[in-house]
């Protein structure tokens, strides 16, 4: 063999075991909920193969799902909008402190030793009616009765935030820590004060972090079915919690593979849509 | 243009003195070095002044003002950083009118000034690019095109050439003396390399450990040292424990072996006290070595045999065994040089030698 073939070759045999793992376990079963989709649940329960369009003509038409849709992209929005608020001031101070980045980074990692079900959970002994907060409350004699403050939209807001907080943080503290602290010195030696040195010179270079945190906390908020379950009243159900029923409860898998599909596309679409116009190419024009 | 003075300032960093109580002026339109190996304080004066970092104690006036309170982006300075610092999101053009932003320069003028200073440096047509897209020279010539569009009270340079490779240093360094010369700023200028100090400065601050050793012409830090760092940090210079016999108007006898008396001039002998324990110093460029059957005349010479031939093109570095001494001469080649173990003579001129106290360690 030619040396150049071999080169050619070791790639492939780099990437051979990710791409097993890839095709085994999400190519092909994306192929069975495809051919699902397509198959009919009769009156009986039983599945019959073929090729039907009931289910996409029931998902696509009835506009219960898509109002369901719709508020499960306000909400992923409105978590991603939080979490980049609140975790651009704390991944700066990490990225800009001297001695304990490697502690402060330990701290952020922690939340992941515990399991996200239970941290979910965690939040119906804080504010729960008779959790904490409830008990602080009446103890004081601010409220008599305890106050119902979950099962609502904010309280899955909440929860999502407390869940996608620390990837948003990782991934802006990543690309400010890659940008050269004397920029900042350079920009206020030629007259900017510190804010405008941030906004003509931090903030620009950080958005490849900011973009790529924001997307990643938009897709696993509008695909999360946990929080709501646990955090959210009967009405704010978001759109994996169909998924979930369809195929957990009542069993129908050609539904819930048509439905799961639904969401595929249009995250697919809205990610599509992101990387052209907020997509790093432009910035890496002149990073690269 | 401004002149620049440090009165009395010293910086401490929680226990550690970087910057040990310090006096200097520089005046309106100098060029100025600071000289000293790392560590020794430099930067620290220099980002002091700059206002990116506060001075424990005293005081630093830029233009006769005091400026302790005065924030960096306030100060009118133009900084050159060793790793350029150009913004790598905007263009060379971008990069270059960011400070007029900031000042009230009519939109129409900008581009004018721009091009100015991109025409000053020598790059005219890389206005479009990304900074990436420029070779590291170039890049030292928009970071500098940057600091002076603004017309800086005062230009510093944070070891702006140590970059760049040998060639193109020497270069810059003609291209940065041009530059300063024109626009007449007055510059500091920090460095550890001598070479840099010694071809572009009006005056060469030597600094060593937080502390100044020296402050005086190019000429004079070299030719006449004030201390025994200076002596060793500027060139390579043979130090030998010698004894001061006597002085007089003509300048100092020294008693020094292997060489025997040695008359130092006056003005190269000042530093001395008097009679008693004295070092003789003798730089290794004036240290000659020749045959050994040779006795120049009105040269103190003493036999010596060669350790090592260090071989440089143009020059070369002979390390000489004198008993129990090791000295070192750089010659200019002539023809060809000694070999290594050669029986050789070395010698002076007594008037390229100078004279320090000895240093109480």
């Amino acid at each position: 063999m030619s040396v150049e073939a071999r080169e050619a070759r070791q790639p492939w045999i780099l990437l051979s075991p990710a791409l097993t793992a890839v095709t085994l376990l999400l190519l092909v079963p994306l192929c069975f909920i495809v051919i699902y989709s397509f198959w009919l649940r009769t009156a009986t329960g039983a599945d019959q193969a073929g090729f039907y369009l009931d289910n996409w003509a029931e998902a696509l038409s009835d506009r219960f799902y898509r109002d369901i849709l719709l508020n499960t992209l306000k909400i992923a929005t409105i978590t991603t909008a939080i979490c980049a608020l609140m975790g651009y001031p704390s991944a700066y101070f990490i990225a800009r402190s001297r001695g304990n980045k490697a502690m402060l980074l330990l701290l952020l990692m922690l939340p992941f030793w515990i399991s996200y079900i239970i941290r979910t959970m965690s939040w119906i002994n804080i504010l729960g009616v008779s959790g904490a907060l409830n008990g602080v409350l009446t103890w004081t004699g601010i409220v008599d009765e305890p106050i119902q403050m979950l099962y609502n939209e904010a309280t899955v807001i909440l929860g999502l935030v407390h869940f996608l907080l620390p990837f948003m943080i990782l991934n802006i503290f990543v690309s400010l820590d890659g940008i050269d602290v004397t920029l900042e010195d350079a920009a206020n030696s030629l007259g900017a004060t510190k804010w405008q040195a941030f906004l003509q010179v931090t903030l620009p270079l950080s958005l490849p972090g900011l973009a790529a945190g924001g997307l990643l906390c938009f897709v696993l908020g509008a695909g999360t079915y946990i929080t709501p379950l646990v955090l959210g009243g009967p009405t704010d159900a978001m759109f994996a919690n169909l998924v979930f029923e369809a195929i957990i409860t009542q069993l129908n898998w050609p539904l819930g593979s048509a439905l799961s599909l639904m969401l595929l596309a249009v995250l697919a679409v809205l990610v599509g849509i992101y990387n052209r116009y907020l997509g790093m190419a432009q910035l890496m024009k002149g990073l690269g | 243009m401004s002149s620049v003075t440090l009165r009395n300032v010293v910086k401490r960093f929680h226990k550690f003195t970087a910057v040990h109580e310090t006096n200097l002026e520089i005046p309106e339109g100098a060029f100025v070095t600071l000289l000293g190996p790392s560590g020794c304080g430099k930067t620290t004066n220099l980002r002091m002044i700059a206002g990116l970092l506060d001075p424990t104690e005293g005081e630093i006036l830029i233009g006769g003002r005091r400026v302790n309170d005065v924030p960096i982006h306030k100060r009118n300075l133009g900084i050159v950083f060793q790793n350029y610092a150009l913004f790598p999101h905007k263009t060379v053009a971008e990069n270059v009118a960011f400070g007029l932003r900031y000042r009230d320069v009519p939109k129409a003028d900008v581009a004018a000034r721009v091009q100015a200073a991109l025409d000053l440096v020598q790059l005219p047509d890389v206005g479009e690019r990304y900074p990436k897209a420029l070779s590291g020279g170039q890049q030292q010539r928009i970071a500098l095109a940057r600091a002076i569009v603004i017309e800086p009270d005062v230009l510093l340079l944070d070891e702006p050439l140590s970059a760049l490779d040998a060639n193109l240093r020497e270069d810059m360094r003609v291209e940065l003396k041009r530059i300063q010369d024109k626009i007449g700023v007055t510059t500091v200028f920090v460095t550890h390399d001598q070479s840099e100090a010694l071809a572009m400065s009006d005056r060469i601050v030597v600094m060593s450990a937080g502390r100044i050793e020296q402050t005086g012409s190019p000429e004079e830090v070299y030719n006449n040292p004030a201390s025994e760092f200076v002596a060793q940090f500027l060139g390579a210079s043979n130090m030998l424990e010698a004894r001061c016999t006597g002085t007089d108007a003509g300048g100092a006898t020294l008693e020094a072996e292997p060489f025997g008396q040695v008359a130092v001039p006056a003005e190269k002998a000042q530093r001395l006290g008097g009679p008693g324990a004295a070092q003789l110093v003798l730089r290794a460029e004036k240290l000659l070595v020749m045959p050994a059957a040779e006795m120049p005349e009105g040269m103190i010479t003493a036999p010596a045999r060669i350790e090592t031939v260090d071989y440089q093109g143009q020059t070369v570095r002979y390390f000489l065994r004198l008993g129990e001494r090791q000295l070192q001469a750089i010659n200019m080649i002539d023809e060809r040089p000694f070999e290594q173990g050669a029986e050789v003579r070395v010698g002076f001129r007594p008037k390229d030698a100078s004279a320090l106290p000895m240093e109480t360690a």
